[in-house]
C-alpha cells in the first residue's frame, strides 16, 4: 500500500509539473497574459519568502527565524552578496535559538 | 549584475547563486530522510519519494499523512495538492525554458520553488542566464537532496535538526534576496506587499502549499483591474 501510494503520489506531482511546461507557448502570449506573467515571479518570491518565514504548517508562528529574515533583509540594504544573505539569515536564526 | 557583464562573470555567479540554494535546500533532505523512516517508510521508500516525487512540500506531506496513521488516498491528495503549485512554475516557465521532447520531460522532474525561483531572477538579464539557473539549480538540488535523503534516512536522528542551524530561516531569505534585483517602481512594490500579505493570511485557512498558489491570484486581479479602469 505504501508503495502504490508513493508511485501513484509521485506519477501525479511529475504530471502536473509537466503539464505545466507543456502549456503552449502561443497561450501565454496575449499582452494581458503577458502583464500578468510580468508580475507573477514578484508576487510568488514575496508569498515564498513570507510564508517560510511565519508559518508552520498551516499555522502562524513568529520564532527565531523572523529575527534571522530580518538580519537578512538588513545584509540586502547593505547590497550583500546572496551567499552572505543567506549565511546571515541562518547564523542569526541559529544564534537566537541557542541563546534562548 | 548588470546584462552588460561579460557572460563569464555572470554565469560564475549564477552558479554560486544556485549551489548556495542547493546547498540550503539540500540540507533539508536531511531532516526529511529521518522523518521518512521515523514515519514507519523503509530506506528504500523513502529513498524513492525524494527521486520520483523530488517536491520537498509533498514528500513531507505524504510520510506525515502515512506516518501519523492516514490513508495511502489521502495521504497522496495532499501531496499532489502541495504539487499544484508546480504546475503554475512550469506554465511560467514553459517560454522562457523552450524545452522539448526529452529535455521536457527531464525538465519537467526540477520544476520546483527554487529552480523556478533562480530562473526568474536571471529572466530579465536574457534567456541564456535564466535557464542556466533553471538547471543548475535543479540539479543541485537534486543531486543534494537526494544524497541527503539517503544519509538521513540511513542515519536517522543521530545527525540533528536542521534547525539548529538556523537553515529553516536560510530559505526565505534566499527568496527575499532573488526578489531584491525585481522591486523597482511602484507596482512591483504593491505586488510585492499584496503577495506577501495574501499568502500569510491565507496561511491558517487552506492546506500547506496553496498560499502561494493564492498570491498568484494578486497579479491577475491587479491586471484585470486596471484594464477595466482603463475600459471605463
Amino acid at each position: 500500500m505504501t508503495w502504490a501510494a508513493i508511485v501513484v503520489s509521485s506519477l501525479g506531482c511529475y504530471l502536473l509539473k509537466l503539464s505545466g511546461l507543456s502549456v503552449p507557448v502561443r497561450w501565454l502570449e496575449a499582452p494581458l497574459v503577458q502583464r500578468i506573467s510580468a508580475l507573477l515571479p514578484i508576487a510568488l518570491l514575496a508569498a515564498l519568502a513570507a510564508v517560510q518565514t511565519v508559518a508552520t504548517g498551516t499555522h502562524l508562528v513568529l520564532d527565531a527565524r523572523v529575527v534571522g529574515v530580518g538580519a537578512a533583509i538588513v545584509a540586502l540594504l547593505l547590497r550583500a552578496p546572496f551567499l552572505v544573505v543567506v549565511g546571515v539569515a541562518a547564523v542569526v536564526t541559529a544564534g537566537v535559538r541557542a541563546f534562548s | 549584475m548588470s546584462s552588460a557583464a561579460p557572460w563569464a562573470a555572470q554565469r560564475a555567479q549564477i552558479m554560486r547563486t544556485s549551489l548556495g540554494v542547493g546547498v540550503a535546500t539540500g540540507a533539508y533532505g536531511l531532516s526529511y530522510g529521518a522523518l521518512g523512516t521515523a514515519a514507519g517508510l523503509s530506506v528504500v521508500q523513502t529513498c524513492a519519494l525524494s527521486v520520483l516525487m523530488f517536491s520537498g512540500g509533498s514528500q513531507f506531506a505524504l510520510i506525515g499523512v502515512l506516518g501519523g496513521g492516514g490513508s495511502a488516498v489521502s495521504g497522496s491528495a495532499s501531496a499532489m495538492l502541495l504539487g499544484a503549485r508546480n504546475a503554475l512554475y512550469g506554465a511560467r516557465l514553459a517560454p522562457v525554458l523552450g524545452v522539448r521532447g526529452v529535455r521536457r520531460a527531464v525538465g519537467a522532474q526540477l520544476v520546483v520553488d527554487e529552480s523556478t525561483a533562480v530562473a526568474l531572477r536571471y529572466e530579465p538579464e536574457g534567456v541564456p542566464a535564466a535557464r542556466l539557473g533553471f538547471w543548475a539549480t535543479g540539479l543541485a538540488i537534486f543531486v543534494l537532496w537526494n544524497l541527503s535523503t539517503l544519509i538521513g534516512a540511513v542515519l536517522g536522528n543521530a545527525i540533528g535538526d536542521p534547525r539548529d542551524y538556523g537553515l529553516d530561516a536560510a530559505a526565505p531569505a534566499a527568496f527575499l534576496a532573488l526578489l531584491a534585483p525585481r522591486l523597482h517602481g511602484r507596482s512591483a512594490w504593491l505586488t510585492a506587499v499584496a503577495g506577501a500579505a495574501v499568502a500569510v493570511a491565507a496561511v491558517p485557512l487552506v492546506p500547506a502549499g496553496v498560499p502561494v498558489l493564492v498570491a498568484a491570484l494578486v497579479p491577475v486581479v491587479a491586471v484585470l483591474a486596471s484594464r477595466s479602469k482603463a475600459a471605463s
